[in-house]
C-alpha cells in the first residue's frame, strides 16, 4: 500500500507535526507518523512532502458547482472542472442539475456521477432537479435519483427558483423520506424580470433593470416557514444580502432547520464594479453593496451563514464578450474560495482555522450527507487534505477551467493552496495539478460500462 | 530664444494707414467697400484700417463695413493639427453679395490661411471682388497666391517665427522675430 | 478646445468642456441659418450611423450633422436582421473597423453597449452613443441645454452656463435615457434638476442622484416656478406592467395640458425629445404654444450633433489612427 508522509505541518493551525498516510486513510499523527517512518523499511517507500510552514485543513467540499456536462462541454467538462476543484483545493463537489439533459432523472446523475469516479481528481456529487426540466410543474423523481448509484441528496433547480409554493412544500415535504434537502436558488420571479444587476443607486445610473434584495428575502422567508411547517430541511443557495441574513438568523433562532451559503464573490465583490458594464460582473444573484457584502461577511464569522460555496460557473467567451444585457450570468469561483475565506477568517484576524474548515469541509459535507468527506483530521479518516501557505500572497488567476470569466483577475489574494489529497491521491502538488487523475481500483461496472460505451 | 524687433508700433501704424490709403485709391473711394479680419489679429487689422479709411471718407461707417470670418472649418490640415478653438464667424451687416471684400490678415506665410478664407467666403456668399491685405509678407508661399496690399515685407528663414503683437490683443504694438 | 476621445456618457463633459461644445453648437447653427449649409470640414472622413434599434429621427439628425460637415454617412440598420444580440454588436464593429470607420453613432437597445463598443478593442473610431437602453443619450442632453441656453440668453448665449435655471423633467424617469443625461448634464451646468413622476417610474433607489424628487406635478409647478419643464416619453407597454393604471389617469395626473401650461411663466420653456404622444404627456393646446420648443429641438439637435461630430473627428486623434 502507498504511503505517503505531511511532513511538519499544522493541523488547522495547531504546532507542526506530522501526518502519515496509507492507501486511502490517515494512520497515525504526530510522534507515532515519525516512528512509523523511522523504521529501515521506510525511505524507498514512504513518499515525503515537507509542509513546513503550511496548514492543512479537511479537503475542501463545493456544495454549488455547474460543472457543465453533459450539454456545456464547450464551458467546462466533469474533468476539467474537477481539475480546477483539485487547483483550489476541493476533495468533493456537488454538481449542478442545470445541464443538458437536466439531471431529473436517475440516468442522468448516474453518469455525471461515473464521469468524476473517472476523472478521479474528486468526488462528484450530482445534485437533482427538484422538477422536471427544471421548469418549476411537475416534480423529478427525486426517490429514484435517492436509490441511484450517485445516491442523491441535494435536490435544486439553481439557476431557476422553485417559485410555486406548493410545489416548494411538496418537495421539502418528500425529501424527508430519505434525509434527502432542497437546496433553493431564492429569486421570485416575476420581481426579477429582465434583472441585470443589484437594485440600488448603480442601477439607478446605469440605466439596467434592477434585481431587488426583496426578490430574495421573501423566499427565503416562504421557505423557511414551510421547512418549519413541514418539519423539513432547506438549504438556502449563494445569499447575498444583509436581509437575507437577518430571515436565516431569525429561522434558525426559532429552530428551524435550515443552512445557508454564501460566495467567494458576494463576500469581496460590489455592484460597483458593473460601472465598467464588463459582463465577468455579471452574476445571479448579482454583486451588491458594501454593506451587503460586510453583513455576509459578518455571518460567516458568527454561524448564521454556514458554508462557503462557489456557484462555479463556467461561460465560454462569447457569453461574456458582448454587450452586458446579451452576457450570461455566472462566474468562476473553484480556484479563488479557499483564498477568499482566508482572506476574510484568517488574515482578518477575524476568526481562526477550525471555522474555515467547518464553512469550506465540515459543514457542507454535512449538509450533502457526504460520509466520506469532511472528517476532522484524525486517525482513521477517509485522507481528504489540502495544505495552505498562509504567508504568500499570489495573483488572483484561474488556471485549470476551460473557462475564463475571472472576475478576480488583477487581484492579488493570500491562502494559496499548495497540496491537495484526495482519497490519498496528491491532485495537486507543489503548485501544480496532476496529470492523471487518482486511479482507482476501478471496479465498478459503471465506469467500465461507460469506457466502453465511449469507444 | 533669441527676438528681434523688425517693426515698431510707429511702423505699424505708418504701414497700416499707407495700407488703408491704397485700399481707398484702388477701389476709386470706399463705394460697395467691406473688410473681413481673419482672427485672431486680422481682425484687429480690419477695425483699425476702417477707422482710417472713415476718417478720410465720413460716408464709410466701420461698424457697418467689417466682420470677421473665422476658417477654422476650411483648415487643409484639421485632420492633424490640434484642434484650434472655432470662433464666431460676423458678416458686415451691408453683407458681401456683389461687394469688394477685402481679407485682412496679419502675416502672409503659406497661402494655406488664405486658401481656407477664400473657400468659407465662398460659402457665405458672392463677393464682387476680393482682395487681400497683410501687416506682413514674409514670403515661402506654397500656392499661387499673392497680397494685393502689403504693410511690409520680411524676408525670413522657413523655421523663424513672426510675431505680431497688437495693443488691442498683446499689450504693445510691435513685430519681432523669433530664431 | 481639447477633443473627446468619445462621446458615452453626458458625465464625459467637464463644465468647460460642456460649454465649449455649447458655443461650438452656436457657430453651427450659424451655418444652418446661411444659404450653403455646408463646411468641408470632415472631408473624407467616414461616419457609420449603426442602429441596433428604430429611431429614424436621431438617425437623419446624425446623418444631416455629418453630411454638412461633408464627411460619408453610412446607415448600417442593424435591427429586423439576423443581428439582434450576442456576438453580433462584436461581429459588427469588427466590420466597421475593416471598412476604416473613423466614427461610430450607435443606437442600441443595450445599456453600455456604446460603452463596451468604446472599451472593447474591436474598434478604433470614435463611438458616439445615440441612445443606450434605458441608461443614457448626451447628444439629447446637450440640444436641449443649447435650447434653454438660446432661450433664456438668445445671442448673449456663448460661454454662459446654466447657473441656477431650474429644470423640471417630468414622466418616465426611470426608463429613460433622456432623463439620465440631462440630470447629469443639467448638473455640471449648475442647474437646478427637479424630477417630477408616479413613484412606480422613479428609480427605487435615487439617492445617487442629485435632484429633488416630486409626486405631484401642479404642486411642483407652483412651488418651483421652473425656467425649464421637459416631457418625457410615455412608453404605452409600461402601462401593461402596472407602471401606471390607464393613460387618463396618466395625462390627468402627469400630462402637460393647458390648465398646466396656465402656470407655466410665459418666458419658461415646455419641452419634448419627440416623438410626442398627443394627448397623453402633452396635450395639443400645449404643445403649439409658444412655450414649446419642439421644433427648435429639431432644428438644434443637427447643430449640436455637428459640434460634437467637429469635436471628435477632427484634430489631434487621427494622427494615432494614421
Amino acid at each position: 500500500m502507498s504511503k505517503l508522509l505531511l511532513k511538519n505541518v499544522s493541523l488547522l493551525g495547531e504546532a507542526a507535526t506530522d501526518v502519515l498516510i496509507e492507501g486511502q486513510h490517515i494512520t497515525s499523527i504526530g510522534a507515532a507518523a515519525a516512528e512509523a517512518t523511522s523504521g529501515a523499511q521506510s525511505a524507498e517507500t514512504i513518499d515525503v512532502i515537507d509542509c513546513t510552514g503550511l496548514v492543512v485543513v479537511p479537503g475542501l467540499v463545493d456544495l454549488h458547482t455547474h460543472l457543465r456536462e453533459p450539454g456545456a462541454e464547450a464551458s467546462e467538462t466533469v474533468l476539467t472542472g474537477t481539475r480546477s476543484a483539485a487547483a483550489g483545493g476541493f476533495t468533493a463537489v456537488h454538481a449542478m442539475a442545470n445541464t443538458s439533459p437536466v439531471a431529473d432523472t436517475a440516468g442522468v446523475v448516474e453518469q455525471v456521477w461515473s464521469l468524476g469516479l473517472a476523472a478521479g481528481f474528486a468526488d462528484v456529487a450530482p445534485v437533482g432537479a427538484v422538477t422536471v426540466g427544471l421548469e418549476g410543474k411537475q416534480l423529478a423523481e427525486l426517490g429514484a435519483m435517492a436509490s441511484s448509484r450517485a445516491q442523491v441528496r441535494v435536490f435544486s433547480d439553481d439557476g431557476k427558483c422553485v417559485s410555486d409554493p406548493l410545489l416548494m412544500r411538496r418537495a421539502l415535504e418528500y425529501v424527508k423520506a430519505f434525509d434527502g434537502v432542497v437546496a433553493q436558488h431564492s429569486q421570485e420571479p416575476r420581481l426579477t424580470e429582465g434583472a441585470q444587476m443589484n437594485e440600488g443607486i448603480v442601477s439607478a445610473e446605469l440605466g439596467l433593470a434592477g434585481w431587488p434584495a426583496v426578490a430574495e428575502e421573501s423566499i427565503i422567508a416562504r421557505d423557511v416557514l414551510l421547512t418549519e411547517h413541514v418539519g423539513s430541511r432547506l438549504h438556502v443557495c449563494h445569499l447575498s444580502t444583509a436581509g437575507s441574513v437577518a430571515i436565516i438568523r431569525w429561522a434558525k433562532a426559532r429552530g428551524i432547520n435550515v443552512t445557508a451559503e454564501v460566495t467567494p464573490h458576494h463576500l469581496l465583490l460590489t455592484d460597483d464594479l458593473a460601472r465598467s458594464y464588463d459582463a465577468v460582473y455579471k452574476v445571479n444573484p448579482p454583486l451588491r453593496t458594501q454593506a451587503d457584502v460586510l453583513a455576509l461577511r459578518e455571518a460567516l464569522i458568527d454561524g448564521t451563514i454556514d458554508i462557503i460555496a462557489t456557484d462555479h460557473a463556467p461561460h465560454p467567451d462569447e457569453s461574456k464578450d458582448c454587450e452586458w444585457a446579451a452576457a450570461a450570468f455566472g462566474m468562476l469561483g473553484l480556484e479563488i474560495a479557499a483564498s477568499v475565506a482566508h482572506d476574510v477568517l484568517i488574515a482578518s484576524g477575524a476568526s481562526n482555522w477550525n471555522r474555515f474548515a467547518e464553512v469550506l469541509s465540515y459543514n457542507p459535507a454535512k449538509i450533502g450527507r457526504l460520509t466520506q468527506q469532511g472528517q476532522p483530521i484524525e486517525v482513521g479518516s477517509v485522507a481528504n487534505l489540502t495544505l495552505i501557505d498562509p504567508t504568500k500572497r499570489r495573483d488572483a488567476i484561474s488556471v485549470e477551467s476551460k473557462s475564463s470569466n475571472n472576475p478576480y483577475l488583477g487581484l492579488t489574494v493570500g491562502g494559496e493552496v499548495v497540496h491537495t489529497i484526495y482519497r490519498g491521491y496528491p491532485t495537486k502538488r507543489d503548485g501544480q495539478v496532476a496529470v492523471q487523475g487518482r486511479n482507482l481500483e476501478v471496479s465498478n461496472s459503471a465506469v467500465q460500462t461507460a469506457a466502453k460505451a465511449g469507444k | 530664444m533669441v527676438t528681434r524687433t523688425v517693426l515698431t508700433g510707429d511702423d505699424i501704424d505708418r504701414a497700416i494707414t499707407r495700407i488703408a490709403h491704397e485700399i481707398i485709391e484702388s477701389n476709386h473711394g470706399t463705394a460697395n467697400l467691406v473688410l473681413l479680419g481673419v482672427p485672431t489679429r486680422g481682425v484687429v487689422i480690419a477695425n483699425r484700417i476702417a477707422q482710417i479709411i472713415s476718417r478720410n471718407d465720413p460716408t464709410f461707417s466701420a461698424e457697418s463695413a467689417v466682420g470677421r470670418l473665422d476658417i477654422t472649418m476650411y483648415r487643409d490640415d484639421l485632420a492633424t493639427n490640434p484642434t484650434r478653438a472655432v470662433t464666431e464667424t460676423v458678416e458686415p451687416p451691408l453683407g458681401i453679395d456683389n461687394r469688394v471684400v477685402v481679407l485682412v490678415d496679419d502675416v502672409l506665410f503659406s497661402g494655406r490661411t488664405i486658401r481656407a478664407a477664400l473657400d468659407a467666403l465662398s460659402d457665405l456668399g458672392r463677393p464682387k471682388t476680393v482682395r487681400l491685405a497683410v501687416l506682413v509678407d514674409r514670403g515661402h508661399r506654397e500656392l499661387p497666391i499673392r497680397a494685393d496690399f502689403v504693410g511690409k515685407n520680411l524676408p525670413t528663414s522657413r523655421d523663424e517665427r513672426i510675431k505680431v503683437q497688437l495693443l488691442e490683443i498683446d499689450g504693445e504694438n510691435a513685430v519681432v522675430i523669433a530664431a | 478646445m481639447s477633443n473627446l476621445r468619445h462621446l458615452l456618457s453626458a458625465a464625459d463633459l467637464s463644465r468647460d468642456a460642456a460649454i465649449n461644445l455649447l458655443d461650438l453648437s452656436e457657430t453651427m447653427a450659424s451655418v444652418n441659418d446661411r444659404e450653403i449649409k455646408k463646411l468641408p470640414t470632415l472631408r473624407g472622413k467616414t461616419v457609420v450611423n449603426l442602429f441596433f434599434e428604430d429611431s429614424t429621427r436621431t438617425r437623419i439628425s446624425f446623418e444631416l450633422a455629418a453630411k454638412r460637415l461633408s464627411a460619408d454617412v453610412i446607415n448600417f440598420s442593424a435591427k429586423g436582421s439576423s443581428v439582434s444580440k450576442g456576438e453580433s454588436l462584436k461581429d459588427t464593429a469588427q466590420t466597421l473597423e475593416a471598412m476604416g470607420a473613423d466614427g461610430v453613432v450607435i443606437r442600441h437597445a443595450a445599456s453600455g453597449a456604446a460603452y463596451t463598443l468604446a472599451h472593447s478593442g474591436w474598434i478604433n473610431g470614435a463611438i458616439v452613443n445615440a441612445g443606450d437602453g434605458t441608461h443614457e443619450h448626451p447628444t439629447q442632453a446637450l440640444l436641449d441645454a443649447f435650447t434653454i441656453r438660446r432661450r433664456l440668453h438668445g445671442s448673449a448665449s456663448t460661454g454662459k452656463a446654466l447657473d441656477g435655471v431650474k429644470v423640471a423633467i417630468v414622466g418616465d424617469v426611470l426608463h429613460s435615457r433622456v432623463a439620465r443625461s440631462n440630470l447629469l448634464l443639467l448638473n455640471t451646468l449648475g442647474a437646478e434638476v427637479h424630477l417630477v413622476a408616479p413613484p412606480t417610474l422613479l428609480p427605487a433607489d435615487s439617492s445617487g442622484w442629485n435632484a429633488h424628487i416630486h409626486y405631484d406635478l401642479d404642486a411642483m409647478l407652483h412651488r418651483v416656478k421652473p425656467d425649464a419643464v421637459m416631457m418625457l416619453r410615455v412608453q404605452l407597454e409600461r402601462m401593461s406592467a402596472a407602471f401606471f393604471a390607464s393613460e387618463r389617469e396618466y395625462a390627468r395626473v402627469w400630462g402637460f395640458n393647458a390648465d398646466r401650461l396656465a402656470l407655466l411663466g410665459s418666458k419658461s420653456l415646455l419641452m419634448h425629445p419627440g416623438p410626442m404622444n398627443r394627448g397623453l404627456e402633452i396635450s395639443s393646446a400645449a404643445a403649439d404654444s409658444p412655450n414649446s420648443t419642439v421644433l427648435e429641438q429639431v432644428a438644434n439637435g443637427v447643430s449640436v450633433r455637428m459640434a460634437v461630430l467637429f469635436n471628435l473627428l477632427s484634430g489631434e486623434r487621427s494622427i494615432e489612427n494614421v
